[in-house]
């Protein structure tokens, strides 16, 4: 007797609009279940988890902040993901874009420049990105090398670049020899939305680029032979869809979009540049896009769930006491949980009983 | 001991966890599954083996317990991909993160806890060959295991009708399928295979390599182990090279910084992500486009009827 | 010390002008205390010892403080971990690590009647204190052992990052070594990293590959030391005793002690006394401890304690004037007899006799 997987003949809209909440649940009870087994109240922790950060101004808007980054990175790994293509190397990208844009504010810094600092500054950061990711796009449609590899690789390499940066060449002159660099001018950060607030444009920016390939996936050519990609892989290939400028474009989209993430964080959020700019958003995002099943929409959901994980797992340290890789064991299931909940809306299990069915 | 063979010695240690790790991998995906999630069962192996190590005194029992944490959860991914045709590369994530914070829940009491060191097995006769005796018959059992599997993959690979079968069924699932290949057993098989070789790794990392546990201490070399699969080409014996290209790179690094040269360390950082890039490339120029991935990598597989 | 100049005079106005308005001098019986630290607080090391702090100031003052802290807080997102702190009724917050100086400025800013201590920065505001360790005593005394015991008279160093905290300490650990032993050569090997001990291992191996046998280190984690001790070779422990991982090749450790600063800053809000300020303490201050001398010869040991009285005392500084550049070059000296503090906080060269370059 085993359990068999058939394909459904036809997805309901709402179970596929449910899943991720009863993936939510499932995970939620086994989340509690384990801070139960530690003698902890799993009710106190899912107020400190939850219902708090959802409840109270300020953290809804750290949870903006937050998810600002994941969200403008996830949405261009969509692109490559949906093409099929593995770019795991966002996080380089978005160091790359952080350095480019970042040259302009240094070179600036001290001088009248005025307004036309920071829209350059951005296209610089969505260049340095794109060309990044052009690297690995190129070595793969030129020599056919493996994108995995060497857009991981270049991770690495581009945070030493970043590293020798700020220790070298960039060091604030004034800071006592400290890696970092000079504080961005006025002219050069990002401004907050609201006055008093922490979030800044960055978080517009991700809402624009969640629109534009909303419109793009739904209105464009382009876009209807991506989600064909993503659909159905081999039909897609009979459209003579894989070519090498589809790749090109698509790395180039999902650098550029890292590299607004990497200039925006560090013009809107650190306000300098520093050894390390990102607490890994590059990776979490693809956990975002994957959360966020590649839809537009629903990555900007996810890049919101996952920064309350984040905010909450915070609190939960703060208030509770609960360790941070708990925090981090419970993201794991969650993402499970949501691909294995996912998966369960386009199949339905079946009993199959041995000799009833190969 | 010469300083060359000194310098080979620790490019050996430096390179067998990677090794032990992706030839794990290379199998999962030869049998048409990605597992992105080498970096959270080596974190697990590590834990899992450390302590067990200390709590038993015993390191077999540490390799024992770092396997079998490695295999659960690779089993844990299997039910997400094999039983519910999940998306593989969201799931090998998923199980990244999980191990990286389960193990570090389970890591906490074994901190600032350490093992001695585990005596080197020297191979009577072998060890005596000049140069290379002592290098390669003079180590620990990790890395005369690591050698062991290499070769015995290769030949399960290429000369077993099993191997065949695990190879055709990551080429194409569905004719696999339609010849009766029990397509999902072997993969399972294969994913319990990679998850226990990573768990071996990590353990070689706790047990061997450092002696101590401490968080996150797989510092991104599942992630390496990944990447050297694709630069091997999926075949094993380019795993070896790949594997020590990157470790004697990371290695000889340090001694170009002690050897005083001048050049930024962190130009030196680079080398062994440059260096693995350029052999990657410099392979594809020699042998095509046809380096290849096995067909049916990261797809689920689901029977149609 | 040197920020004092930059910025006494304005942090002193700030406090003057609080403790005018009284709300500095207020009592209190119970207050909450948080911290955040940079890694994991089990990583043997930096957040390890503050962990280590914060446990001894809930040991020595019970029940009149409640201690929170979040661990692993990336540098580049730190500002919502601070402010979360702030919001849940911390009275005396501690940031311990350099990269947490900005956010911690600009959370502070919000929440004036908060106090806050920054390890290692140096700014300052009237609510934020900055505190840290002269670790470079700790490295002279090992550096004299260093250059006494070496046979291959090569001595290796395992650096994280040519930052100036570190570079002072290889030019300490130099000096140390050269004034007991003039011809004694050095190599330096950067980790480009704090924590990572198969890195670190490595980094250690090649160095004694090469020739080197004693072995100090300024990275978090074991396996440096651990590797001497593999190799028959000697070494110094960082941060923490080491003496479980290396009983034979630990000389000494240099231990970072935080308990006692934290104890008094913590008393220090409760009896309404606390004022921003900034201390570096060093040996005579406990801040810095040496882990007991093993594994050497009675004279070098005797020299070695010697070393720590003088410095203690402050007879001896180990930037005491002159101090030659890599080119021979006398530096200025700009403190009172020695180097002054501005100089070593600051330090981007190398002394004469280290025949590296110091990576840009």
């Amino acid at each position: 007797m085993r359990f068999e997987l058939m394909p459904r003949t036809s997805v309901s809209p709402v179970a596929r609009a449910l899943a991720p909440v009863v993936a939510f649940i499932i995970s939620f009870l086994i989340a509690g279940f384990v801070i139960w087994l530690m003698g902890r109240s799993p009710i106190a922790a899912f107020d400190v988890y939850v219902l708090q950060p959802l409840s109270d101004p300020w953290s809804l808007q750290e949870l903006l902040v937050k998810a600002t980054p994941m969200a403008l990175i996830a949405i261009g790994l969509s692109y490559c993901f949906r093409a099929n293509l593995w770019n795991i190397g966002a996080e380089g990208q978005y160091v790359m874009g952080a350095v480019l844009g970042g040259w302009l504010a240094l070179n600036t810094h001290g001088t009248e420049a005025g307004f036309w600092v920071l829209p350059l500054m951005l296209t610089l950061g969505i260049i340095g990105g794109a060309l990044y990711g052009l690297i690995p796009a190129f070595l793969k449609t030129r020599f056919g090398v493996n994108e995995i590899l060497t857009s991981l690789m270049l991770v690495y390499v581009a945070q030493l670049a970043l590293d020798y940066l700020v220790r070298g060449p960039w060091r604030d002159p004034k800071g006592f020899n400290f890696p970092q660099s000079v504080t961005f001018d006025p002219s050069a950060t990002l401004p907050p939305i609201l006055e008093s607030g922490r979030v800044h444009y960055g978080f517009v920016f991700a809402v624009i680029a969640v629109l534009v390939t909303a419109v793009i996936l739904g209105r464009t050519l382009f876009g209807y032979r991506l989600k064909l990609t993503g659909d159905a892989p081999r039909a897609a290939r009979f459209a003579g869809f894989n070519s090498s400028a589809t790749t090109m474009t698509v790395f180039a989209v999902s650098g550029g979009l890292a590299g607004l993430a990497g200039i925006s964080e560090v013009s809107g959020q650190i306000g300098q540049l520093q050894p390390s700019i990102s607490p890994g958003y590059g990776f979490t995002a693809i956990t975002v896009a994957f959360l966020g099943r590649l839809n537009p929409l629903g990555i900007l959901v996810a890049a919101l769930v996952v920064a309350l994980t984040f905010i909450g797992g915070e609190s939960a340290q703060i208030l509770l006491k609960l360790p941070l890789d708990l925090t981090q064991a419970f993201q794991g299931i969650l993402l499970l949980c949501v691909l294995a909940a996912d998966a369960l809306v386009s199949y339905r299990i079946r009993l199959v009983t041995r000799g009833g069915g190969k | 001991m010469t300083t060359f063979e000194a310098i080979l010695l620790t490019i050996v240690t430096a390179s067998t966890p990677l090794l032990i790790a992706a030839l794990g991998e290379l199998v999962t995906e030869r049998s048409g599954v990605l597992n992105l999630g080498v970096e959270g069962m080596m974190a697990m192996g590590a834990a899992c083996s450390f302590a067990a190590a200390v709590s038993f005194d015993s390191t077999l029992v540490g390799v024992l317990a770092g396997m079998t944490a490695g295999a659960l959860m690779a089993a844990l991914f299997a039910l997400a991909v094999l039983g519910f045709a999940a998306n593989q590369v969201g799931s090998g994530l998923a199980l990244t993160i999980f191990g990286l914070g389960l193990s570090g829940l389970i890591g906490a009491p074994f901190v600032g806890a350490r093992r001695d060191p585990v005596a080197p097995v020297d191979i009577p006769g072998l060890s005596d060959i000049p140069y290379i005796g002592r290098l390669f018959f003079e180590q620990d059992l990790f890395v005369y295991a690591s050698f062991a599997l290499t070769i015995l993959i290769a030949l399960y690979l290429t000369r077993t009708r099993s191997g065949l079968t695990l190879r055709s069924i990551g080429e194409n699932h569905t004719s696999a399928n339609a010849l009766g290949l029990p397509v999902l057993r072997v993969r399972f098989l294969a994913i319990l295979f990679g998850g226990a070789c990573a768990g071996l790794a990590g353990a070689y990392l706790a047990l061997v390599y450092t002696r101590f546990w401490s968080p996150g201490m797989t510092a991104g070399r599942g992630w390496i182990a990944l990447a050297l699969v694709v630069f091997a080409a999926w075949r094993p014996g380019w795993l070896l090279i790949g594997a020590y290209i990157f470790g004697a790179a990371t290695v000889l690094q340090l001694h170009a910084q002690a050897a005083q040269f001048g050049v930024p360390s962190q130009v030196l950082s680079a080398v062994p992500y440059l260096a693995t890039i350029l052999a990657l490339l410099l392979l594809s120029l020699r042998h095509g486009r046809a380096v290849g991935a096995p067909g049916s990598l990261g797809t689920p597989f689901v029977p149609d009827r | 010390m040197f920020s004092r100049k930059l910025f006494g005079a304005l942090a002193g106005v700030a406090v003057a002008a609080l403790s005018a308005s009284g709300a500095m001098a207020q009592a209190k019986d119970k207050i909450k205390v948080g911290f955040i630290y940079v890694g994991p607080v089990g990583d043997h090391g930096w957040s390890y010892q503050h962990d280590q702090g914060r446990q001894a100031m809930v040991k020595a003052l019970g029940d009149k403080v409640e201690t929170t802290f979040v661990e692993s807080v990336p540098e580049a997102d730190s500002e919502r971990a601070i402010e979360q702190l702030a919001r849940t009724g911390h009275d005396l917050i501690f940031t311990t690590s350099f990269g947490f100086m900005e956010p911690t400025l600009k959370v502070a800013k919000k929440y004036p009647k908060i106090k806050f201590e920054h390890a290692t920065g140096f700014k300052r505001a009237p609510n934020v204190s900055t505190y840290a360790a002269k670790f470079h005593e700790g490295r002279y005394i090992i550096g004299q052992i260093a250059g006494r015991m070496t046979k291959s008279g090569v001595i290796g160093y395992v650096g994280a990052f040519p930052i100036p905290e570190v570079i002072a300490g290889i030019n300490a650990f130099y000096l140390g070594a050269q004034s007991v032993n003039p011809d004694v050569k050095i190599k330096v090997v950067w980790a480009n990293t704090w924590y990572d001990p198969a890195k670190e291992g490595d980094a250690a191996k090649a160095l004694l590959d090469q020739g080197v046998d004693m072995l100090a280190q300024h990275t978090d984690s074991p396996a440096p030391i651990q590797a001497a001790e593999a190799r028959g070779k000697f070494g110094f422990g960082q941060a923490s005793d080491m003496e479980r991982f290396a009983p034979k090749a630990q000389l000494t450790a240099i231990i970072d002690n935080w308990s006692d600063y934290y104890i008094a800053r913590a008393k220090a809000v409760l009896d309404g006394t606390w004022k921003s300020e900034d201390t570096w303490g060093g040996l005579a201050e406990n801040m810095v401890i040496m882990s007991p001398y093993k594994n050497m010869p009675d004279d070098v040991k005797k020299m070695a304690e010697e070393t720590e009285a003088a410095i203690k005392s402050g007879k001896l500084n180990p930037f005491k004037c002159p101090v030659y550049g890599q080119d021979g070059k006398e530096i200025e000296c700009k403190g009172n007899g020695a180097l002054s503090d501005e100089q070593v906080l600051g330090m981007n060269f190398y002394v004469k006799g280290i025949e590296d370059k110091i990576p840009q």
